[in-house]
């Protein structure tokens, strides 16, 4: 059987970086799009913990920790306005917060 | 066995990746992306980061989507009726899209085509040990940052989300 290789690994990490772009640009309830930017920092992960595997070092797995610790702060902060959003205008819908809109 | 499972797993990955952006409710989403997560935890231990894999596990299927969930019930978010976005957009979208999709393949292919295979357990620089090592002496300073960051974030999510006091 064809064995896997870290090309592998990177195309999974494209298709999980292409999925979020698309959940991100489509979607209007902003829980979504919060979940949608959650795929796109997995699909950094993946990258990173493959190339640390590729290049035999733990580099790139302390750096899968920054950023496992940067998406768990966004979620929480981005959970926290959008509380604060609901609370003001009653809507988690994207485009119906159009307070800055020209 | 090891092609095996990274089809298997790959598979549910993006399976559930996909549902999570085409569910219309948000609990929907919530749980197909716990599937993602348990499955990449599957994949990163393939990769022999094991510390990566419990992390993965623990805080994203454990804290993050309690997180998630607890908001969706906190706000009663109902489905989401299909709204159609700006016709630019849409035109637009698909071929940008594709062409972001065509560079980074061909990329791929270019740079990473003859990159030998990965086999479970054979990747010896990646244990919890090296990675505490490294974490504890090359990345001290960015590891203090990252605390800061942490209580910067607690704070400021607290201070979002309070009732306003008069």
């Amino acid at each position: 059987m064809h064995p896997v290789t870290t090309a592998h690994y990177l195309w999974l990490s494209a298709a999980l970086l292409l999925i979020g772009t698309i959940g991100v640009l489509t979607r209007r309830n902003i829980v979504i799009i919060l979940m949608s930017i959650e795929l796109i920092l997995n699909a950094v992960t993946i990258n990173l913990i493959a190339f640390s595997k590729y290049l035999g070092q733990a580099h790139g797995q302390v750096f899968a920790i920054f950023v496992i610790t940067v998406a768990v702060a966004e979620a929480a902060v981005g959970l926290g306005i959008l509380i604060a959003l609901f609370r003001n205008k009653e809507t988690i819908l994207a485009d119906e917060v159009d307070l800055l809109k020209w | 066995m090891n092609t095996v499972f990274f089809l298997v797993f790959g598979l549910i990955v993006v399976v559930c990746a996909i549902n999570v952006v085409v569910q219309r409710h948000p609990i929907s989403s919530a749980i197909s992306l716990i599937g993602v997560m348990g499955s990449l935890a599957i994949i990163y231990l393939q990769l022999g980061a094991e510390f990566m894999a419990a992390a993965q596990i623990i805080v994203y299927t454990g804290a993050v989507m309690v997180l998630f969930i607890f908001v969706i019930m906190l706000l009663n978010a109902g489905s989401e009726e299909g709204g159609k976005g700006p016709l630019t957009v849409r035109l637009l979208g698909v071929p940008l899209l594709l062409v972001f999709l065509g560079l980074l393949s061909y990329l791929i292919q270019r740079l990473f085509s003859d990159t030998g295979p990965v086999r479970f357990g054979d990747f010896k620089g990646g244990s919890p040990a090296d990675v505490g090592r490294a974490l504890f002496s090359t990345y001290l300073l960015p590891f203090e940052i990252t605390s800061v960051l942490i209580l910067i974030a607690i704070l400021g999510a607290i201070v979002l989300a309070r009732k306003e006091l008069d």
